[in-house]
């Protein structure tokens, strides 16, 4: 990927850079990532090396009018290059800043 | 559109109002994110086709293909794709997915 500071990159684990695409592509957003894979050890998809299972909220009012469907399929197209390497599983909450403000 | 695993599944998803591509069966799911799904469908009592992709390796990577979604459970109701197990809990959540399963006459008991 030309541009890219690779070496940094390569410093981050996995969900610093979930976190850093999904606060890039849908600014401005509000991005919380969860690393669940310590609790899925032994499961089929876990890799000893951890980094597997994810949780994510992101709060942007760039999904207002978009179908579940299509938010997550925004967020998955971002996360391609982590799915192709060893992401197995992604729990998606992903709300306007309206949706979240209620209770 | 040549491909044998897209073909099974169009037919899968055209004879079946309700499939669940999912990881085990509906009686022994083998992840928590499809016996999750299963136990929704149960609750809102919408009568289902469980297919394990864990039985078929092209099938497992040609649904996620197909629907263009990378993770399994994948569920479809009347040839439509709905979502995996995060939409469907929301959807159950706020009542619309028993909403859209009486809407398509699919829930067989009151739940």
């Amino acid at each position: 990927m030309p541009g890219r500071p690779d070496l940094l990159h390569a410093m981050m684990n996995r969900a610093d850079r979930i976190q850093a695409a999904l606060a890039a592509a849908f600014a401005p957003a509000t991005v919380a990532v969860q690393d669940d894979s310590h609790r899925h050890a032994g499961h089929a998809g876990a890799r000893p090396e951890g980094e597997t299972h994810y949780s994510v909220l992101v709060v942007s009012p760039g999904f207002a009018g978009m179908s579940r469907v299509a938010r997550s399929r925004a967020v998955h197209a971002r996360l391609e290059e982590e799915f192709a390497t060893g992401l197995h599983a992604l729990a998606l909450r992903l709300l306007t800043p309206d949706e979240a403000a209620q209770p | 559109m040549t491909n044998p695993v897209f073909q099974r599944i169009e037919s899968e998803i055209r004879e079946n109002p309700v499939v669940l591509y999912m990881k085990g069966t509906p009686v022994f799911p083998q992840c928590g994110f499809s016996a999750r799904v299963v136990q929704i469908l149960s609750h809102v009592g919408v009568p289902f086709k469980g297919v394990n992709v864990l039985e078929d390796g092209e099938l497992r990577d040609g649904i996620k293909e197909f629907t263009n979604w990378p993770t399994i459970p994948q569920l479809y109701v009347k040839g439509e794709f709905v979502g995996g197990c995060d939409i469907i809990m929301e959807m159950y959540q706020a009542g619309e997915l028993q909403a859209m399963m009486k809407e398509k006459g699919l829930v067989t008991a009151e739940a």
